[in-house]
């Protein structure tokens, strides 16, 4: 086979495979635009014939959704922050600040990435019951506060930190906390957007302990309101496709502005094993 | 020491969240699953009663669970080869010399991961419509008849194999062509200065570089794919008639339709001993190939 007809067939499978990728989600923005019913036709139209935004006034006018959307907000950014904070700070100790039990303590978070987090959910719920968390934002945010994941990301990356760095400052005077602000925190950054990027995505995009633990419909995150939704409105596709366009499109725009740390991330998790 | 006190003092709000959230709940569903932890306990805990392994019995004992399990072994047996196909087809593809634009052609690919599952199941449910869906249209086309996707308990599970390749093939992409970027250029040319063929390139000199990733992308395929649930839930609400309903959904099912919270616990647990043999196993059988 010639170069040539070699890297012709290359692209149409490549071509191929990126249309079955992509189409999906083009035809969910399309039937979104169509008027209420459009889409239930044969054969199914790939284009709205008179584009409208009829389905997402709905939404949001008569469906609420605009609390869902500041609910996933909210919560992804709160998830995040925290996230951020405490998963720098223990990943940074791990990595550089000797402590009594370090090893031992890392030995047994790596063991535990092993056990499924859904083991541990029906004593989370009860937990958080007598906390009086369920149906709260705490009762999300919480649980995903830190995690193992989190701070042995960070630690791998923060063994790169020279001790010497750390010591000069140290013998400046510096406190910890101070040598953390000012020299830790600004070497740490391109991991800690790695971080932040999996994290809000991650919150953004969970579901299962949402669903569980938020039980009144306006505490709900966009995808456990669009499963309701989904539930509630069998026949209206073009509804669904609108509710599904406003949850994807978020999390698709942050990726698409940051994937080089987003794959970064992907790739190091798939180190650990 | 001084940060010895300060390595504490900074790694103790991330283990006490862990600890609190995590460990302790573990621990607890172990202690649960022993118990017959049901709506009236949840009510008053003075109902409650110690059962021993009454719950597991049961269950090892019960239709549904076997079933669930049967349908969750069916998702990862034929799922979990044919994503990992599509994701080193898909790396071989962009990682070519020949191909021009790769990082285009792999956010496209891409895509599907990032999208919210909720959401894109939504989708697929509707392109898997009997009547409407662009699916049966296309098959009508090439002259396959129309097929009840969800409706069919025999077509069920394989219309959600076919969403979860879809949605997942992307990620382990990623993971290949890295893998596939690390294999020693000399290593091919002295390939094809023997005179291999393509496909001797690939199995003599693409798989074995890519073993130690081939294991470790099924182990994390495999724990993944045993924890089905949102699909299911979305796209069939376990039906039709059971065929979709998995271990996690009927753990769902069992503890927050149910509050059998007892079982519930077993069965997360049972799942969890599942996922952690198989990957023994795999490491082993590797392990020993590796020997011979």
């Amino acid at each position: 086979m010639s170069v040539r007809a070699a890297r012709i067939l290359i692209h149409l499978a490549l071509i191929l495979l990126a249309a079955l990728s992509l189409l999906p989600l083009l035809w969910m923005v399309a039937v979104s635009l169509m008027p209420g019913g459009e889409a239930s036709t044969f054969p199914p139209p790939f284009l709205p014939r008179h584009p409208t935004a009829a389905n997402y006034q709905l939404l949001f006018a008569r469906q609420g959704v605009g609390r869902y959307l500041a609910n996933s907000l909210w919560l992804a950014s709160l998830t995040t922050l925290s996230s951020l904070l405490l998963n720098s700070l223990a990943g940074f100790a791990f990595a550089k600040l000797r402590f009594a039990g370090r090893e031992a303590l890392f030995r047994t978070l790596l063991a535990a990435l092993v056990i499924p987090s859904q083991v541990a959910m029906l004593p989370l719920f009860l937990m958080m019951k007598w906390l009086g968390f369920v149906n709260t934002y705490a009762g999300v945010v919480l649980p995903a506060a830190a995690s193992i994941f989190g701070v042995f990301l960070v630690r791998q990356y923060a063994l790169s930190i020279p001790d010497e760095l750390l010591e000069a400052a140290r013998i400046d005077g510096a406190g910890e906390a101070r040598i953390f602000a000012r020299i830790v925190l600004p070497v740490l950054r391109p991991i800690l957007v790695t971080l932040a990027v999996l994290t809000f995505l991650g919150s953004w995009n969970d579901f299962m302990w949402p669903l569980i633990v938020l039980t009144d419909q306006s505490m709900y995150t966009l995808p456990v309101a669009l499963a309701s939704l989904s539930r509630e409105h069998v026949q209206n596709n073009e509804l669904k496709m609108a509710g599904a366009v406003l949850t994807v499109l978020p999390v698709l725009v942050l990726f698409l502005a940051l994937q080089r740390y987003y794959i970064r991330g992907i790739l190091m998790g798939s180190v650990k094993g | 020491m001084k940060t010895g006190l300060a390595g504490w003092v900074f790694a103790a709000p991330a283990l006490l969240i862990i600890g609190v959230f995590f460990f302790l709940p573990v621990l607890a569903a172990f202690a649960v699953s022993l118990t017959d932890f049901d709506l009236y306990a949840l009510a008053d805990l003075r109902n409650l009663r110690f059962v021993g392994l009454e719950n597991y019995a049961h269950l090892l004992n019960s239709r549904e669970f076997w079933r669930a399990l049967g349908n969750t072994s069916y998702f990862v047996v034929v799922g979990v080869p044919l994503s990992l196909a599509a994701s080193l087809v898909a790396a071989l593809l962009v990682n070519s010399r020949l191909t021009r634009l790769p990082g285009l052609f792999r956010t496209a690919l891409f895509a599907p991961v990032v999208a919210t599952l909720v959401a894109v199941a939504l989708v697929w449910r509707y392109l898997l419509h009997t009547r409407y869906g662009l699916i049966n249209w296309a098959l009508a086309a090439i002259g396959v008849h129309t097929i009840d996707w969800l409706g069919d308990p025999h077509w069920a599970m394989p219309a959600i194999i076919l969403f979860a390749v879809w949605k997942n093939f992307g990620y382990n992409m990623i993971i290949f062509v890295a893998a596939l970027q690390s294999i020693p250029a000399d290593l091919y040319e002295a390939a094809r200065l023997d005179g291999a063929s393509l496909w001797q390139e690939f199995t003599r000199v693409t798989l074995p570089m890519l073993r130690p990733t081939l294991l470790l992308v099924t182990i994390l395929t495999v724990a993944g794919y045993f924890q089905l649930f949102a699909e299911p839930y979305v796209m069939t609400e376990g039906g039709p008639l059971q065929s979709t309903v998995s271990v996690l959904y009927l753990m769902y099912d069992q503890g927050f339709k149910w509050w059998n919270l007892g079982s519930a616990s077993a069965i997360a647990f049972l799942l969890f001993l599942m996922v952690l043999g198989i990957t023994m196993l795999e490491v082993r059988l590797v392990g020993r190939r590796d020997e011979a």
